[in-house]
């Protein structure tokens, strides 16, 4: 272990700790819902870092395709993975806030259920990585990801008509958000966005170690002598 | 016919690699190879025969590498000077010899049919016959399969085993249609087990070995006791 | 030059479509046991109906074209023939759209032949807009076909491609099949309008057909 991976590691860990506190802590409970409310310091971080770890990955494939550099799509399979995990996140802790303070657990709003199309997309994504040959796999990948970034908006549209039941977007709602809360929030999303770029980091690595390893096999059965066939 | 005029080296490959996977197929291989000749390519199963044609078809992009083909650094500016046959046919089982060439055709922008009338005559066929090729002797749809890689006068010719199972008149009879190519000026490679079938017309043989080219020589015979 | 070609593709197929007549039965036959079961599973009063056909049909009709589409790429496959479009100087668009023209006339068809079927066993009895249908259908066929054509060509540098077809296509097709649901079901009730389902999927089929010929001829020569 490096040592700035360490100490990257422990600021992480404190943040995630002073989120938590900020969380159950310091933010008043809200009136209506009362303490089932501070999941969303889970649910709506989560929900952030996978937008934008999608993102990423958007722009991580488009360069692939332009430039055919191996880096990007390391970087495209890393956001993926912790994109997908992050999205999982989400999923699970909005029934769960749904249950108690709407009376079901699923319901056809728009936000979950375009973020749930998304999580279809990007499962998909990594199923299509695992089933295509590792020669062809970036290029695939990558078409893959520009389909799935160019119906996005399309998926929040057609299910923003269809039904729309969410409570009316609580950020940005003309300030009924407590300054607790909106504290709370913001330092469990820089925690949350923190531990998603070291998971990521530690991912890029593990995948770029993957393909050194690949390339100096590669390499030896390129100088080796007898029978290229390893 | 004379498709072009004799260029001093109608294919050039420098470290050329390509690899799949841990496999290498070609490692390195450096050569030139003048135009207006025929060149016989041989080796064991796996030397990176077959995927030396892929490559210079423009099937396969190189590993690493450079690739030169009739003057162009890119395989897809020159496609229509260059006539590929592979190990498979190539063709659609359920159309018959002359309704498969006129498709093909029209990939190369041909759109009469006397041209793929001759073409099929070339080989010997008939181009009238109804059948669909899928009924067709492995000896006729090789035949088939060939006269849709020169239909178009190509410059330079890939044939990947182009006598597997076929009977000795066809073979016979293929391999002079490929001299008097030859005689016109077009650049052929083939890769082939059965390289006495070439002997009479063939300029020079290319030996593969691992995914290198190990020599080249003038005739078989020579090699052979070697 | 381009869309001649596409058409001397598309004859090409359809007569071996012709000869065999593989894709086009499978299909029918296919569809036609998705009827049959879901009259078995949903024993609709009309009204009912007219509220849940839409969702039916579209369902049916999305099983049997992924039954197409699979096929759609088999024939190039087979002896490598593939490789002689991929050796020739012609557009790979032109094979594209040929594709998508092709597996576009199959499902056609399909509708056409099936859609008497869902009418007699659910007893429907549309209340609005019936000549939007057809447009409907057209403006929702394509959104299938041409991602499904594309996805197809995809799985054919996979393992178990024929599954692998599906898992791409349905994800992404989300937004179009709840467009064509909901505009089926307004037209079949005969409430609200169906400008708003009808413009997204007109957006949708743009939006994809761009994205599909910008990325065919990387797809097709990923190797």
């Amino acid at each position: 272990m490096k040592p700035g991976f360490v100490l990257a590691a422990v600021v992480v860990f404190l943040l995630l700790t002073y989120g938590l506190y900020q969380a159950l802590e310091v933010a008043p409970t809200e009136q209506t819902m009362g303490d089932v409310q501070r999941i969303f310091y889970y649910h709506v971080p989560s929900a952030w870092t996978a937008f934008l770890l999608f993102f990423v990955n958007f722009g991580a494939s488009i360069w692939y395709l332009v430039r055919r550099n191996p880096a990007a799509d390391a970087v495209a399979v890393t956001t993926a993975e912790v994109g997908v995990v992050f999205c999982t996140i989400v999923l699970v802790t909005g029934p769960l806030w749904a249950r108690p303070v709407w009376g079901i657990w699923w319901t056809w709003d728009a936000r979950l259920t375009s973020t749930l199309v998304l999580w279809l997309i990007y499962v998909s994504y990594l199923m299509l990585r695992r089933f295509s040959s590792d020669a062809q796999t970036p290029v695939l990948a990558a078409a893959l990801a520009i389909f799935g970034f160019a119906d996005v908006p399309l998926v929040y549209l057609s299910i923003w008509f269809f039904r729309t039941q969410h409570p009316q977007p609580v950020v940005g709602g003309g300030g009924s958000l407590d300054p607790r809360m909106w504290h709370a929030l913001l330092i469990n999303w820089v925690a949350f966005l923190a531990f998603a770029l070291l998971v990521c980091w530690l991912r890029y690595r593990l995948e770029m170690l993957k393909r050194a390893v690949e390339n100096a096999h590669a390499a030896a059965a390129l100088t080796g002598d007898s029978g290229s066939r390893r | 016919m004379n498709p072009t005029a004799p260029l001093p080296s109608a294919v050039i490959v420098r470290d050329l690699t390509k690899q799949f996977g841990r496999f290498a197929a070609l490692r390195q291989v450096s050569a030139e190879f003048a135009g207006g000749k025929l060149y016989v390519i041989l080796g064991e199963n796996g030397a990176g025969k077959s995927t030396l044609l892929r490559v210079l078809a423009g099937l396969a992009p190189p590993s690493s590498g450079a690739v030169e083909v009739l003057g162009s650094s890119s395989v897809r500016a020159v496609c229509h000077r260059v006539g590929y046959m592979a190990h498979p046919s190539l063709l659609y089982d359920e159309m018959s010899g002359l309704e498969n060439l006129r498709y093909f055709a029209h990939l190369y922008g041909i759109t009469d049919m006397p041209v793929c009338r001759r073409a099929i005559e070339e080989v010997g066929l008939d181009p009238d016959l109804p059948r669909a090729v899928g009924q067709y002797s492995q000896g006729m749809r090789q035949r088939m399969s060939l006269a849709r890689a020169l239909m178009h006068t190509p410059a330079l010719l890939l044939l990947d085993e182009p006598f597997s199972n076929v009977d000795v008149a066809s073979a016979r009879a293929m391999t002079q249609l490929l001299g008097s190519r030859r005689d016109a000026g077009t650049t052929i490679f083939v890769v082939t087990h059965q390289a006495q079938l070439l002997q009479q017309v063939a300029d020079e043989f290319v030996w593969m070995h691992a995914g290198r080219i190990e020599k080249r020589t003038r005739t078989l015979a020579a090699e052979v006791s070697a | 030059m381009s869309f001649r070609l596409a058409g001397v593709t598309l004859t090409k197929d359809l007569r071996l479509e012709w000869r065999s007549k593989d894709a086009i039965n499978s299909m029918l036959f296919f569809s036609l046991l998705v009827v049959v079961i879901f009259s078995f599973a949903f024993e609709p009063t009309a009204e009912e109906s007219r509220q849940i056909a839409g969702g039916l049909i579209w369902t049916a009709f999305l099983f049997a074209a992924v039954v197409a589409l699979n096929q759609t790429w088999s024939r190039e496959i087979r002896n490598q023939v593939l490789d002689a479009y991929r050796v020739s100087p012609a557009p790979p668009n032109a094979l594209f759209l040929a594709k998508v023209f092709g597996n576009f006339l199959f499902v056609t068809l399909l509708e056409l032949l099936m859609t008497p079927l869902f009418i007699v066993f659910y007893d429907l009895r549309a209340l609005g807009q019936v000549w939007l249908l057809p447009l409907l259908a057209a403006l929702g066929t394509w959104a299938l076909v041409v991602n499904g054509t594309f996805f197809a060509a995809m799985s054919l540098r996979t393992r178990s491609r024929e599954v692998m077809l599906p898992l791409l296509l349905f994800p992404i097709s989300i937004p179009a099949l709840l467009a064509m649901v909901q505009a089926t079901r307004i037209i079949l009730v005969g409430e609200d309008s169906v400008r708003f389902w009808m413009v997204l999927l007109a957006v949708y089929d743009v939006v994809f057909t761009s994205v599909c010929l910008l990325l065919f001829e990387t797809v097709l020569n990923a190797e």
